[in-house]
C-alpha cells in the first residue's frame, strides 16, 4: 500500500518536473525569439523589401522586350540637426524605366566648423516599392569624413524592377520617393541624437 | 510532492492558522494568496479609477479645466490603462479567483509551487510600485510621469519623446509585473495538469479551470515577447541601442508588431477567466448543467490559439501591403466564431433553465449582453478599410471599454457576489447587489455608449481638449461616469454590511445548480483543503 502510495507521488514529482520544464523551455524560446528579433526583422526586410527597404543587388542582366512606363522617382535628402551639412541631390527626380539603371549624383557639403563623420539612411515610399527598387551601388553603404568646408558627390546607381508592374497592389504606380537622412557616424554606425533634460511641472 | 509531505504533519488540525504578519506577508496558502490578490486589485484599481475620473472630469467640457498640462492628461490616461490591465483585471481574475478557485474546483490541496505563488504577489505588488514611482519623476519635457499610452511606442517613448526616468519606471513596472505573471501562469499549468483529484480527466474539469489554463498558456507564450520589445526600448532609452529608432538602421513599426503579439493575446489574458466565470454562474442558477460544456472549453483554446495570429488589426496604419491586411480582416474575424459559440452556449444554458435572478445573475446576464455590444464592434473594427477612419478615435475606446470594463470588469463583480458567501462565510445582502448592478449598468452604458457617436465623428483619443462640437456626448459621458462611481458605493457598502452582519453563509448558499467542488467545502473553506483527495465518480462537468 504505502510502496504504491510511493510510486505514485514519485510519479507525480516527475511530471511537475516535466511541466515546469516545458514551461520554462517556452518562456526562454519565446523571450529568445523576441529578442532576435531585431535582427532577423532586418534580415527579413533586406531579404523581401518589406516596409520601404530597398534591395540591394547586382545590374539587371535580361532586357525586357516590351518597353514599360517610366516611373518618376523624386529624391528627398534630409540631414539630422546633429550634423552641419548641406546635401542635395543633383536633379530633383529622375524618369526610371523599369529594367534600367539609372545613376543620379548626391552633393554633401561640410557646412560647420568641425571635421564630421555621417552615413545616410534610406527608404523608399510607397513601402510596397521596396521590394522592387534595387540599389546596385550606393553611397549610403559606407560613412563619410569630411572636413570643414569640404564638399563630395556621391553616385547612386539603381534600376526598378520590371516585375513591378505586374504587382496588382503598385503595377500603376507612376512615381515614388526615395528618402535619405544624413546622421553623424560613430564607428560606422549612425548615432542617436541625445535630448537634452528640460524642467518639470505637472499641473 | 514537498508540500504534501510538508504538509502532512498538520493533518490533525487543519485549521490551524500562522501568526497574522506570517499569513499575509509570508503567504503560501492558494486562498490567503488569492485574497491577498483580490485586496490588491480593489486598492489599485481604486488608484485607476481615481485616474479615469480625472480624465472624465478634464472631457466634460472643451477647453482645459484641470490640466494646465496635456501631457500630464496623458499620463493619466496611460496610468489608467497600466494600472486597469496589469494591476487590477489581472490580479482580480487570475491571481485572485484563480489562486482561490482553481485548487478547489479541481480537488487539489493548494498550488503546486506554493512558495513561487507568494513570489508572483509581491512581484506584482512591486511592479504596481514602480509604476507610481514613474507618476512622479520626470517623464516628457516639462512634465511628470510617462504619458507613452499603455502601449508605450517609440518614438513617444525613446529619449526624444520621453528623456526623463518616468518610462524607465514604467518599463521598469511592467517587467516586475510580467516576471510574476509568467511564474503564477507556470503554478497554474503545473497544478492543472498535474494535480486534479482522482477521476477528474481535462474533459472534467470545470470550465473555469480551463479559462484558467488557457489564460497561463497566453501569458507563457506572450509575455516574454513584451518583456523583449520593453527591455529593447530600455536599452534604446539608455545604453544607445537603435532596435526602433531609423537614425541606426532600426524600425519603430517593429516596436509595434513585437508590443502587439504581446497585446492581442493580452486582451484575451483579460477577457477568458470572466468567460469561465460567466459560464459557472449562468449554469447555477439556470439550475442547469452548462450547454455544450466540451465546445465551450474548445472555443476558449480556438480564441487562445487565433488570439496569437491577429496582432496587425492593432496597426492597419503603419502600412500593410494589401494581401496582409486581408489576412489579417479575416484572421480576426474568425475569432467571432468561437466568441459566438460561447456567446450562443450561455444563452442556451438559460433557455428553459429555471433562473434565480440572484446579484450574481444579473451580472453575469448584463456581461453576455454588453459582451456582446463590444463583440459586434470589435467586427466592425477588424475591417481594415474601416479601422483606418476609426483609428485611435473614440470608437476605438468605446469597443474595448464595452468588452473591458463592461465584460472583464462586470464578470469580476459577478464573481464577487458568487463566491463571497464561499471565500468569507458571509453574505453581501442581495439588494445591494442588485443595485450596485443597476447603477453600473446604466452608469457604464451612459459613460461609453455615447463614445461612439464620439469615435463616429472623429473625436481622437488621448487629447485633453476637443472641438466644441463634441462637448454634448462628452457631458453625457461624464454623466455616467458619475452613475458608475454611485454604484461603487453601494458595492463597498454591500461589503461593509456582509461582514457587520450576524448571518453565516451555508457551505453551499445556491443550492441546487452548484455543483463544482468548492461548494461541498465549508464556507469559508478549512485553511488547508482536500487532505484525502475527493474522488470524482461520473460528475456531471460543466
Amino acid at each position: 500500500m504505502s510502496g504504491s502510495q510511493d510510486d505514485g507521488r514519485q510519479r507525480a514529482a516527475r511530471g511537475v518536473r516535466r511541466t515546469v520544464a516545458a514551461c520554462a523551455g517556452m518562456v526562454l524560446a519565446m523571450g529568445g525569439l523576441a529578442l532576435a528579433s531585431a535582427p532577423l526583422y532586418d534580415m527579413f526586410c533586406k531579404a523581401t523589401g518589406f516596409n520601404g527597404t530597398p534591395l540591394v543587388g547586382a545590374a539587371p542582366t535580361a532586357a525586357t522586350g516590351e518597353a514599360l512606363a517610366p516611373v518618376t522617382v523624386r529624391f528627398d535628402t534630409n540631414v539630422s540637426k546633429n550634423l552641419s551639412w548641406r546635401f542635395r541631390p543633383e536633379q530633383s527626380s529622375v524618369e526610371a524605366v523599369p529594367g534600367q539603371t539609372a545613376t543620379v549624383f548626391f552633393k554633401v557639403t561640410n557646412v560647420g566648423k568641425e571635421p564630421a563623420k555621417g552615413i545616410a539612411v534610406f527608404n523608399v515610399q510607397p513601402d510596397l516599392m521596396g521590394s522592387y527598387f534595387v540599389k546596385v551601388q550606393c553611397f549610403c553603404f559606407d560613412e563619410h569624413l569630411l572636413q570643414p568646408g569640404e564638399s563630395a558627390e556621391f553616385p547612386l546607381v539603381f534600376y526598378v524592377d520590371p516585375a513591378m508592374r505586374k504587382d496588382p497592389d503598385i503595377g500603376t504606380l507612376s512615381e515614388m520617393t526615395l528618402s535619405y537622412t544624413y546622421f553623424p557616424s560613430k564607428n560606422g554606425a549612425p548615432v542617436a541624437e541625445i535630448a537634452k533634460p528640460a524642467r518639470t511641472s505637472n499641473f | 510532492m514537498a508540500t504534501a509531505a510538508a504538509h502532512a504533519g498538520h493533518d490533525a488540525h487543519d485549521d490551524h492558522k500562522p501568526s497574522f504578519f506570517a499569513r499575509w506577508f509570508l503567504s503560501t496558502n492558494h486562498k490567503d494568496i488569492g485574497t491577498l490578490y483580490l485586496v490588491f486589485a480593489f486598492m489599485a484599481g481604486t488608484i485607476g479609477a481615481f485616474l479615469s475620473f480625472g480624465i472624465r472630469m478634464e472631457m466634460e467640457e472643451p477647453g482645459l479645466q484641470y490640466f494646465s498640462n496635456p501631457a500630464t492628461y496623458n499620463v493619466f490616461v496611460t496610468g489608467h490603462g497600466l494600472i486597469m490591465v496589469f494591476f487590477m483585471v489581472m490580479p482580480a481574475l487570475i491571481g485572485g479567483f484563480g489562486n482561490w478557485f482553481v485548487p478547489l474546483m479541481i480537488g487539489a490541496p493548494d498550488m503546486a509551487f506554493p512558495r513561487m505563488n507568494n513570489i508572483s504577489f509581491w512581484l506584482t505588488v512591486s511592479g504596481f510600485a514602480c509604476l507610481v514611482c514613474s507618476l512622479f519623476v520626470e517623464g516628457s519635457p516639462g512634465a511628470q510621469g510617462a504619458g507613452t499610452g499603455w502601449t508605450v511606442y517609440p518614438p513617444l517613448s525613446s529619449s526624444a519623446g520621453h528623456p526623463g526616468p518616468a518610462v524607465d519606471f514604467a518599463i521598469f513596472s511592467l517587467h516586475l509585473a510580467g516576471a510574476g505573471s509568467i511564474l503564477g501562469a507556470i503554478n497554474f499549468i503545473t497544478t492543472i495538469l498535474n494535480m486534479r483529484a482522482p477521476g477528474m480527466t481535462l474533459h472534467k474539469m470545470p470550465l473555469f479551470a480551463w479559462a484558467e489554463l488557457v489564460t497561463a498558456f497566453l501569458l507563457l507564450l506572450s509575455l516574454p515577447v513584451l518583456a523583449g520589445a520593453i527591455t529593447m526600448l530600455l536599452t534604446d532609452r539608455n545604453f544607445g541601442t537603435t532596435f526602433f529608432a531609423p537614425e541606426g538602421g532600426g524600425d519603430p513599426v517593429l516596436y509595434q508588431h513585437l508590443f502587439w503579439f504581446f497585446g492581442h493575446p493580452e486582451v484575451y489574458v483579460m477577457i477568458l477567466p470572466a468567460f469561465g466565470i460567466v459560464s459557472h454562474i449562468i449554469a447555477t442558477f439556470s439550475r442547469k448543467p452548462v450547454f455544450g460544456y466540451l465546445a465551450m472549453a474548445y472555443a476558449m483554446v480556438a480564441i487562445g490559439v487565433v488570439g496569437f495570429v491577429v496582432w496587425a488589426h492593432h496597426m492597419y496604419t503603419v502600412g500593410l501591403s494589401l494581401q496582409t491586411q486581408s489576412y489579417f480582416v479575416f484572421a480576426t474575424m474568425v475569432i467571432a466564431v468561437p466568441t459566438g459559440v460561447k456567446i450562443f452556449s450561455w444563452i442556451a444554458t438559460m433557455w428553459g433553465g429555471s433562473i434565480r435572478f440572484t446579484a450574481a445573475m444579473h451580472w453575469a446576464v448584463g456581461f453576455i449582453f454588453l459582451f456582446t455590444v463590444g463583440g459586434v464592434t470589435g467586427v466592425v473594427l477588424a475591417n481594415s478599410a474601416v479601422d483606418k477612419y476609426l483609428h485611435d478615435t473614440y470608437y476605438v475606446v468605446a469597443h474595448f471599454h464595452y468588452v473591458l470594463s463592461l465584460g472583464a470588469v462586470f464578470i469580476i463583480f459577478a464573481g464577487i457576489y458568487y463566491w463571497f458567501p464561499k471565500m468569507t462565510g458571509h453574505i453581501i445582502p442581495e439588494w445591494a447587489g442588485k443595485l450596485h448592478f443597476w447603477l453600473a449598468f446604466v452608469g457604464a452604458n451612459i459613460l461609453f455608449f455615447p463614445m461612439h457617436f464620439l469615435g463616429l465623428a472623429g473625436m481622437p483619443r488621448r487629447y485633453a481638449d476637443y472641438p466644441e462640437a463634441f462637448a454634448g456626448w462628452h457631458k453625457v459621458a461624464t454623466l455616467g461616469g458619475h452613475v458608475f462611481a454611485l454604484g461603487m458605493v453601494v458595492f463597498v457598502i454591500g461589503i461593509a454590511l456582509a461582514f457587520r452582519s450576524k448571518a453565516r453563509a451555508a457551505d453551499n448558499p445556491w443550492g441546487e445548480g452548484a455543483t463544482t467542488l468548492e461548494w461541498t467545502l465549508s464556507s469559508p473553506p478549512p485553511f488547508h483543503q482536500f487532505e484525502t483527495l475527493p474522488k470524482i465518480v461520473d460528475e456531471p462537468a460543466h
